[in-house]
């Protein structure tokens, strides 16, 4: 599946929700399975920084493709990095710098792009898309 | 005394547009006014006629529109001298708010007062723009900064406080009432306890305008800073009040037209207060926009809002702590306004992007005071502050946001 074909897949899962309560109840149980970081990870290094809640993201680079774990201590939080982990994870540097962030929008999470949640999703796709970048000059060295 | 009774609440909600909307299609529940106040029509009425018909610059046109506005100007510092009691007119310096009013003290005294080997005190509970500044003073001059502890009911602890008055700083720098926790410093006894010391006291006062009647003579403070937003006034209009003797002595910190006499290439000199420290065009329409806000929140007793507020503080308080895990975070005898809070096994950003599905507008995080966090040993809280429009509809819809949002994330 592409980036665009699971970001589809989100949309599809998520217009199943009648009203926000199911979708944040979504989030919520997405974000008891984030495919948790390795405790040493959890350091002041992988820290996204914000005022609201702590996110740590960690990524390895095997056989050319990224692969991404975290964390937050904010339940909801942790859900929408899941959302994130399931579209850009397992990917190529390049399909990860070119994709964009639209399904966001269309699943209803809008206003977790704005500037006031800090640690929203804005910083985290910045820090996978520079993971991405810095895996990608790595690979050309 | 009592508080507001249900029509009375109706009355004074019926000026703020803002609270009459809905969000989310629910009705919208306002719980974050030490963070801003929603402001009366009168006071956007003002802003707009301003604009419309009397915007000019001031104190130096001849022509009609400059010469009103000046005068508009000019009576609003009366209005907001004779609102904190100051002696004089000139004793208010107009800033872009209590940041800005800190930063201006800061950045003079450092030029004179605030030297090499001497030290600044501040109490444990000072939200960031009554830190950062001294600190940063402190740090340049090296200087010291002395903080005085909280103890766990997030009160200042007054026996250390006094300790360090003994180390004499030269100037203490105290919240009136602290916008994280809600705790009132009992700062005329604080104020008496540094002058008897010898220590000058700043008192921070951005979250006890809206709370309490404020009487700077009878407080005896040196200096007192506030800002008109969360007090139903514009943004970007604050005040600084000091003692004559301190702004005769003081030197100005920002430099440019108006606040001038006369200038050459070789030198200038400085016009007389307040004007020395209003550098440049001022804010007019905030300061207009600020005297309407002191108008319309004259027409209410002040014991009888702080009444109302504490009413709803209490009834609030009493629906949150049947919630399992519900832990508050600052539990001093005497508070004002804020009611901070962390549940168990919840994260407070967690539950403040839940209740805002629900309509209820709170405030999450370390509300610019992360020593406070610290001290408590949380990341932040979820903090509900209320105003004199607040009722007992918001805090039902709060308890009930608060609860479902708990039960969503247990």
């Amino acid at each position: 599946m592409t980036i665009a074909e699971t970001q589809q897949q989100i949309i599809s899962e998520f217009s199943l929700f009648d009203d926000w309560m199911d979708k944040y109840n979504y989030l919520i149980e997405m974000g008891r399975e984030v495919p948790r970081i390795d405790e040493r990870y959890k350091t002041n290094n992988h820290l996204i920084s914000g005022c609201q809640s702590r996110v740590w993201l960690h990524a390895d680079m095997r056989d050319g493709k990224i692969y991404f774990t975290a964390d937050s201590d904010a339940v909801i939080t942790k859900g929408i990095v899941n959302l994130l982990i399931r579209v850009f994870s397992g990917r190529m540097p390049d399909e990860i710098l070119e994709a964009d962030t639209d399904f966001i929008d269309q699943i209803g999470l809008k206003e977790h792009l704005s500037p006031t949640r800090s640690n929203g999703l804005v910083s985290m796709v910045k820090q996978m898309k520079l993971y991405a970048q810095v895996y990608k000059l790595k690979q050309s060295n | 005394m009592k508080p507001f009774a249900d029509n009375e609440i109706a009355e004074i909600r019926s000026h703020f547009p803002a609270l009459h909307q809905k969000v989310y299609g629910k009705p919208f529940v306002y719980l974050d006014n030490a963070a801003t106040t929603q402001k009366p029509q009168a006071v956007i009425d003002r802003l707009v006629a301003y604009y419309s018909l009397e915007n000019s610059n001031i104190h130096r046109g001849v022509h009609y529109l400059s010469q009103q506005a000046t005068q508009a100007y000019e009576d609003a510092r009366q209005t907001v001298a004779d609102f904190i009691n100051a002696s004089a007119a000139n004793q208010i310096i107009f800033t872009k708010g209590t940041t800005e009013s800190v930063n201006l003290l800061a950045g003079s005294l450092r030029q004179f007062y605030l030297l090499e080997g001497d030290a600044v005190l501040i109490t444990g509970m000072e939200h960031h723009s009554n830190l950062v500044p001294w600190q940063q003073v402190c740090k340049q001059n090296q200087a010291e900064l002395l903080v005085a502890a909280l103890n766990d009911k997030g009160e200042t602890d007054l026996d250390h406080f006094a300790e360090l008055l003994d180390k004499k700083p030269k100037l203490a720098a105290i919240t009136h009432i602290s916008n994280a926790l809600g705790s009132v410093n009992p700062v005329k006894e604080m104020i008496r306890m540094a002058h008897e010391k010898g220590v000058p006291v700043l008192v921070d006062g951005a979250q006890a305008v809206a709370h309490t009647s404020i009487d700077v003579q009878e407080l005896d403070c040196d200096f007192f800073v506030f800002s008109g937003h969360k007090m139903f006034g514009p943004m970007g209009i604050g005040v600084l009040y000091a003692k004559a003797f301190w702004l005769q002595k003081m030197p100005p910190w920002q430099f440019g037209g108006e606040m001038v006499d006369q200038v050459s290439f070789e030198e200038t000199t400085f016009n007389q207060l307040p004007f020395k420290f209003e550098a440049g065009t001022p804010n007019v329409a905030g300061v207009l926009g600020l005297k309407t806000a002191i108008d319309f929140l004259k027409q209410y007793d002040m014991e009888v809002i702080a009444k109302h507020e504490n009413q709803l503080m209490q009834q609030a308080l009493e629906k949150l702590l049947t919630i399992p895990g519900m832990r508050l975070i600052g539990e001093a005898e005497n508070r004002a306004g804020v009611i901070s809070f962390v549940v168990d096994g919840t994260h407070p950003s967690d539950i403040g992007t839940l209740v805002d599905k629900m309509g209820v507008a709170v405030r999450t995080g370390h509300h610019c005071a992360q020593p406070v966090m610290t001290r408590f040993d949380v990341p932040g809280t979820v903090r509900a502050s209320f105003a004199l429009y607040n009722s007992l509809a918001d805090v039902e819809g709060l308890f009930q946001a608060v609860k479902k949002a708990v039960m969503m994330l247990r």
